[in-house]
């Protein structure tokens, strides 16, 4: 028995228990970091450029179209209360705007990112479960039920709020309008589409019955089951423009993808020549001293136009290459003192 | 020696830490109590009332079944951090804030259950110790049966009995033994660790048959000290007065004691379950906190005003914002009615609460669990090193407390006792002198010869008489026993050395004593031909050089104390002479004998004192018949005493140890322990102050202090003791603040200013000086006469020690020892402070010092009990602080700068997200990674460093000491640090927010032109976070075992696949399916790709600068690999052989800085 206690008593002897695992010690050594910091800032500038570059090609035409200021053609739809407004905003291309072109809407000073505003919304009834759309979740009020108490669907304030201009492309050639086709097809993420929201299932084989005892949300002059008619599968909770909107925006100044120019002529882009954008201006945006614009623009494998990128890559690259130079003086001076000493 | 015997089921009592306070309701402040032995009424005495005494239940546990939950929670959410914690879970349940409350309450009910289930399976063990404690069974003897009985039964008053290797189920007083001499041995292994054999006594003269005993026992009411009992038994015999017998300790036999070499005894219970002296010493100690511990709560004020003022200006801010026409609620976000009709300041305070709420991860529930995970697992590094382990004593360091794991590589103080901590406590028989010649051993066969000493030139030796009288009184004053393990071989043994030859090695004679003096005096004596036989029934028996045996009756026995500083025995010879024999210190046998024969041993003494031997003094008296039974009434009567008894004892002491002669003197080698010198060198090195408090002589201690190399041949000692202020012109308290004042002119005004932290090196070029000061002395300046002077007394006292390079006290008793601790670490700057010692007398300084080291020495195990930390040998505190505790400093610095870092880089963007999203208190990242940042995502490798790193080699730390010096004062957790680290946090967050801010100027990141939303962007955020701050710990992992890499590049990987799996499914639970594909989505994306490279390497390239450009300066010769370089290898020869060159290098190098 002692024996026992004496043998359990004497620590291990293994490498763990004496702190002596086998170790790799790294030492940033002026000799790998130098030669480090040259590639890593040689290859930023190369990738810098590439995205400057990159970024160059991509044309951008952006239009506010607000009507702030009286000579603006939309000034006319900024009268409160008016129904029905259009207005039309005229532009010219000079040379041919290359395709796919890519149509985006842009609001400013609006935040879509509240967090009242964020949660505003049933995920149920978005699943088309048909349970929530009598009774709303909480999380929806004020837009929860109207003040007849009827339950709303899709209720809450994101889908309220849905942005509701839509707008016409009209090139204008010998003073005729063609109109260019806008595709609303592939502008709502992928998953959005055919996996996260569902719509209910017909009721008697009908759409629009399996919304009966529900309403509308306030702001919207139609259901949600008219929101596309002409295309079944764009109609309801699976509406692409819904699903654009629904997916909040990250900043109050943002865009969102309104349509994709790939069809007929203008598959190869917009061509030189102008141009008429008709606008059925709806949506208000002056009570909170809001901006609405419209962005044409066309896309590279970085995505939209960005210049950041580029710069930051090219700053930090010159940074690296900069220091690494830096270093080398330093490093070389302090060497030889060091071999004065020794 | 008797190796430590396991006893049944005890071991697990030493570890209980709590004491239980009451059984039963009556806790009546009497006096004392009367037990009645066996129950049994006793005649003359009042009414037979069996009162009411607690019963032998040991409940060790806190908790029981029922109120474990309810009083484990309050306990825990006593901890600050854990109630703030709560309140933060309960404002996120009562208030809307923008997490939910699981975010919070997860973590939470995380720490909380697993410090519930550490405790609860704590408190199972206790309690599975006591159920076998209380089950155990026991014989107790009922009306001349024996009956078997669960320990717990045992009431007062039971007569007990216990058979060999059994431990005492309850405290008992001994009323018969197996043995006829009436003792009986006991080992107190398990209660104090002493594992030898201690004898205890029968009550005399009680009936052999227990059943007709008929007595009461009246005993002091129950207290801790081990050592100390007072009580009285009173015998009722038919028809005879009542005999009374006094008892003291050497009749109790104490719980958890184990019975050796006696067959049975019996005993009755006085003290039972909780009232017995064992139940009793199990107190928690103070808890001793960690100066990280106080600079963590420093940094978390600091983090708790961040996060406050942060709350505040988001507030402050949002309603100046919102005042904005059209801003507070444009038609897109309409408010409920319930809202609109709430109360603006109301409104103001809950957005302020959720505030706090958004950025209350700012503060993490975690740290606190690492922390404590560091601190539990780190400390087993300690117990399992095995340079800690002695192969002679076959253990290895002790920890009992993990919390100062890194106050070790704080030390600025050393206090370090001398006997059995600098020195080995292994006697040895030197020399003795005897009526003023010398004799000196040397190892010939005669085993006595006389070497000429300066006195002893013309006549060599002494009187035949006096010789054998001197001899006489070594072999009969002591309390050694003869071990009796051993006993077929012991008569043979004597039979051999009385012809003077010692055919085994004579440790092994087997004597066993409280002190090892008492055995080096016996052996000694034995070398000169009188051997002690043992003692058997009062009868002392001794061999004379004619082989002859002579008995001598032991009558008293005057016990050694440290106050009196000496022990006698009274015997009475055949011839019926009464005998005193006294040994004790020179100071205080001096004045008890005649002056005139002082002078010839004092040359002795003085002299042997300064080689450092320790010297005592013996002394003899005739008793005359008179004189005697005087002597014997009057200590009869002193034990009897209930009260003041030890008072009345030593009064009486004092009056039998008089007029005594001298005969001689011995001289007795301590020797050093092993690297005893090196240790305090290195320690000296690394810029510890070391101060050696003994209770030995300053001769003796001083010699201690040069063997070891404290003091040096040009040290210039300052004395400041009883001689030095023995002045005719001035009074002692004058001369005191003379000397003080002189000293301090010397040692302070007159030397160069000293900077912190420096010693003996800095001020090589300059006088060094030795600072010596005795108890008395001590007691002067602590107390002068008048109170004014005190604070100036000790300031001076102060200034002085801290130029010293050592300062001895010497004389002290221990509590003026823990006295000098306390005034040290209380100074200004409040020093770091460690005492080191072996010996109960040790017990006070250790338990004073912000660390307590116990050496697992020969004088029993107290001083481990009390300390925090015990290791077998002086030599092991060399690595223990220079290595251990230097590394665990700076894990434990590094792991709480880095959680504070990463907590404000995670925090920051979400901050600064409120600027662009109207102060809605909308999160930036998703509630998993909120919760699962802290928990999951950077916990591992933060944990493993601090576990694991080395940022320098232990050979390197333990060959240069100065290298300790780099982390003094707290260096790594002090204001400027912190403010790298938080500026650090500062830097990436910001980068990290606006970095993803400008690419989202444009959210169509895809190459199919479709946006990103803000669920995307907090990710993206996110994930550069994770990765820089693991990132950031990889670049300062300097010692990559395979457990770093398996953690680091684990915790990335996790985090990725955590997020795809996150993102790649519709959780049904959740309300939002808010992630859903974004991380996928995210990668998908080039630009996503680009920003975040981009940020993380711009986040860590001034880490790297610093690095880099940092290393060419100072003394990191430790950077260099050890085979690439020979800058390590020469240095390490050259500071083994020559370390003062290699000081003063390192210091240099240290001063750039």
């Amino acid at each position: 028995m002692k024996n026992e206690g004496e043998t359990t008593e004497q620590p291990d002897n293994t490498a763990f228990t004496q702190q002596r695992l086998p170790a790799w010690q790294p030492i940033l050594s002026a000799g790998i970091v130098i030669p480090g910091f040259l590639l890593i800032g040689l290859a930023f500038i190369g990738i810098g450029v590439g995205l400057f570059l990159t970024s160059q090609t991509i044309t951008v035409l952006e239009m506010d179209y607000t009507g702030v200021e009286k000579d603006k053609p939309c000034f006319g739809c900024t009268i409160p209360n008016i129904q029905n407004c259009t207005c039309e905003v005229q532009f010219s291309l000079s040379t041919l705007f290359k395709g796919p072109v890519f149509f985006y809407y842009g609001l400013s000073n609006y935040f879509q990112n509240f967090r009242k505003y964020g949660v505003s919304k049933d995920y149920y009834q978005l699943t088309g479960d048909t349970q929530y759309f009598t009774n709303p979740q909480d999380s929806c009020s004020p837009f929860a039920y109207d003040s007849k108490k009827n339950p709303i669907v899709p209720c809450g304030a994101i889908a309220n709020s849905m942005f509701n201009d839509t707008f016409e492309l009209y090139q204008l050639i010998n003073g005729t309008k063609k109109q260019v086709p806008l595709d609303g097809k592939g502008i709502s993420w992928w998953t959005d589409y055919n996996i996260k929201y569902r719509n209910p299932s017909p009721v008697n084989g009908s759409f629009a019955n399996a919304f009966s005892g529900t309403r509308n949300p306030i702001n919207w002059p139609k259901p949600v089951y008219e929101l596309d008619l002409t295309d079944q599968n764009n109609n309801g909770f699976l509406n692409q423009d819904f699903l654009v909107w629904m997916r909040r925006a990250a900043l109050p100044d943002f865009r969102k993808l309104y349509r994709r120019i790939t069809q007929g002529d203008y598959a190869e882009g917009l061509p030189a020549g102008n141009y008429s954008l008709t606008v059925h201006y709806n949506y208000p945006v002056l009570t909170f001293d809001g901006r609405k614009k419209v962005v044409f623009s066309n896309v590279s494998w970085m995505g939209g136009k960005n210049d950041f990128l580029g710069i930051a890559y090219l700053v930090v690259g010159s940074l690296c290459v900069v220091m690494s130079v830096v270093m080398l003086i330093v490093y070389a001076k302090f060497k030889f003192s060091d071999d004065d000493d020794v | 020696m008797v190796r430590k015997c396991a006893c049944r089921g005890c071991p697990n009592h030493q570890k209980q830490p709590r004491r239980r306070k009451s059984c039963g309701g009556d806790e009546k402040r009497v006096d004392s109590r009367t037990i009645y032995v066996g129950h049994r009424p006793c005649p003359d005495t009042e009414a037979f009332i069996p009162s009411k005494f607690c019963d032998n239940r040991i409940v060790s546990s806190k908790y029981t079944v029922w109120n474990f939950l309810p009083k484990n929670l309050f306990e825990q959410f006593r901890r600050i951090a854990n109630f703030y914690f709560l309140i933060i879970f309960l404002v996120q349940v009562i208030v809307d804030t923008p997490t939910s409350p699981v975010t919070s309450g997860l973590p939470l009910f995380f720490v909380i259950t697993v410090t519930a289930i550490k405790q609860g399976y704590e408190d199972w063990l206790r309690h599975k110790a006591d159920y076998e404690v209380n089950k155990y069974p026991v014989t107790v003897l009922e009306d001349g049966r024996s009956v078997k009985k669960e320990s717990e039964k045992i009431k007062v008053g039971d007569v007990v009995e216990v058979v060999e290797d059994e431990t005492f189920p309850c405290d008992l007083i001994l009323l018969q033994s197996s043995r006829e001499d009436g003792t009986c041995f006991v080992t107190t292994a398990s209660l104090d660790g002493e594992s030898n054999h201690k004898t205890h006594y029968t009550v005399p003269d009680t009936e052999k048959d227990l059943q007709s005993l008929y007595a009461t026992i009246e005993c002091e009411q129950p207290q801790p000290d081990l050592y100390k009992f007072v009580g009285r038994m009173h015998i009722y015999k038919p028809e005879q007065e009542p005999a009374v017998r006094s008892l003291g300790p050497e009749n109790l036999l104490l719980k958890g004691a184990t019975l050796k070499n006696t067959k049975k005894i019996n005993g009755v219970a006085v003290y039972t379950g909780m009232e017995t002296k064992m139940a009793l010493n199990y107190q928690g100690k103070s808890q001793k906190r960690s100066a990280v511990e106080k600079s963590i709560n420093a940094f978390l004020l600091v983090y708790l005003c961040i996060l406050i003022s942060k709350a505040v200006v988001c507030t402050t801010l949002k309603y100046i914002w919102q005042s904005k026409d059209g801003q507070d609620e444009p038609w897109y976000n309409q408010k409920t009615q319930k809202e609109k009709d709430t109360n603006m300041y109301l409104k103001m305070f809950t957005d302020f609460l959720s505030f706090m709420v958004l950025f209350n991860f700012i503060i993490p529930v975690s740290m606190y669990v690492t922390v404590e995970m560091q601190k539990f697992l780190g400390s087993f590094f300690i117990t399992w090193d095995k340079d800690f382990f002695d192969p002679e004593i076959q253990e290895g360091a002790l920890v009992n407390t993990s919390d100062l794991n890194e106050e070790l590589g704080q030390v600025e103080y050393v206090f370090t006792d001398k006997t059995g901590t600098l020195t080995q406590n292994n006697m040895e028989f030197i020399e003795c002198c005897i009526d003023g010649f010398q004799y000196k051993h040397r190892d010939e066969l005669d085993g006595f010869t006389v070497t000429d000493g300066p006195v002893s030139k013309l006549q060599q030796r002494a009187g035949q008489e006096k010789e054998e009288l001197f001899l006489r009184a070594l072999c009969l004053c002591h309390t050694v026993q003869v071990k009796e393990d051993g006993a077929e071989e012991t008569p043979r043994d004597q039979v051999d050395g009385i012809d003077g030859m010692f055919p085994q090695p004579e440790e092994e004679r087997g004597f066993i004593a409280s002190s090892p003096d008492e055995i080096a005096l016996v052996k000694g004596a034995m070398r000169y031909g009188f051997t002690f036989l043992g003692l058997e029934s009062k009868c002392m028996k001794i061999k004379n050089r004619q082989n002859d045996v002579e008995e001598y009756k032991l009558l008293h026995v005057l016990n050694f104390d440290p106050v009196r500083r000496r022990m006698s025995v009274i015997v009475q010879t055949r011839s019926g002479e009464t005998l005193l024999f006294c040994k004790g210190a020179d100071s205080s046998i001096f004045p008890r004998v005649k002056p005139e024969e002082v002078e010839r041993i004092r040359l002795h003494v003085e002299r042997n004192a300064t080689e450092g031997y320790r010297t005592l003094c013996v002394a003899y008296k005739q008793l005359s018949a008179e004189e005697y039974a005087m002597a014997d009434t009057g200590l009869r009567e002193a034990r009897l005493a209930l009260q003041d008894r030890e008072e009345k004892l030593m009064a009486m002491y004092n009056q039998v140890e008089t007029g005594m002669s001298l005969i001689g003197a011995t001289a007795v080698e301590d020797r050093l322990q092993e690297e005893a010198a090196e240790t305090m060198e290195a320690l000296q090195g690394a810029g510890m102050k070391i101060w050696v408090l003994t209770g030995d002589k300053m001769e003796t201690a001083k010699s201690t202090c040069y063997a070891c190399r404290l003091f040096q041949r040009g040290t210039e000692l300052l004395e400041l003791t009883v001689r030095t202020l023995d002045d005719e012109r001035l009074k002692r308290e004058e001369k005191l603040i003379e000397l003080l004042r002189d000293y301090h002119r010397r040692a302070v005004q007159d030397a160069p200013p000293v900077k912190a932290g420096v010693t003996r090196s800095w001020s090589k070029a300059n006088q060094e000086y030795g600072f010596i000061i005795d108890g008395a002395t001590l007691s002067l300046l602590m107390n002068p006469p008048r109170d004014a002077d005190a604070t100036l007394y000790r300031s001076l006292f102060l200034q002085i020690c801290q130029n010293c390079t050592a300062v001895l006290c010497c004389r002290m008793a221990p509590l003026q020892k823990a006295q000098i601790v306390k005034m040290v670490k209380n100074s200004k700057g409040s020093p770091i402070t460690l005492s080191i010692g072996d010996g109960a007398n040790d017990v006070s300084m250790i338990l004073e010092a912000h660390v307590g080291i116990g050496i697992k020495g020969k004088e029993g195990r107290q001083a481990v009990r009390n300390s925090d930390y015990a290791i077998p040998k002086l030599k092991h505190l060399k690595k223990l602080l220079l290595a251990h505790g230097h590394l665990y400093y700076v894990r434990i610095a590094h792991l709480v700068q880095y959680f504070f870092y990463k907590n404000l880089c995670f925090i920051l963007p979400q901050f600064l997200y409120q600027f662009f999203c109207g102060y809605s208190q909308q999160p930036l990242y998703d509630a998993a990674y909120l919760t699962m940042y802290n928990i999951c995502f950077t916990s591992m490798p933060i944990l493993a460093y601090s576990l694991l790193e080395q940022h320098i080699s232990i050979e390197i730390l333990l060959v240069n000491a100065s290298l300790y010096r780099e982390i003094a004062k707290n260096a790594m957790l002090r204001w400027r640090p912190f403010l790298y680290w938080t500026v650090l946090g500062l830097f990436q967050g910001l980068l990290f927010f606006f970095g993803v801010r400008f690419l989202f100027s444009n959210p169509a990141l895809q190459d199919n032109g479709q946006v990103f939303g803000n669920w995307s962007y907090g990710t993206i955020v996110f994930t550069v976070l994770v990765f820089t701050v693991t990132l950031k710990l990889a670049l300062d992992t300097r010692h990559w075992t395979w457990i770093n890499h398996f953690v680091i590049w684990g915790s990335l990987a996790f985090y990725v696949f955590f997020s795809f799996f996150w993102g790649g499914i519709i959780w049904p639970f959740l309300k939002q399916q808010r992630l859903y594909f974004v991380f996928a989505n995210m990668l998908s994306s080039v630009s996503a790709w680009l920003v975040i490279i981009i940020l993380i390497l711009l986040s860590l390239l001034p880490e790297i600068l610093l690095v880099v450009l940092r290393k060419p300066r100072g003394p990191h010769s430790r950077q260099k690999k050890p085979g690439q370089s020979n800058v390590v290898g020469s240095q390490s020869s050259q500071s083994s052989a020559r370390p003062l060159l290699m000081r003063t290098f390192s210091d240099e190098s240290n001063s750039v800085k």
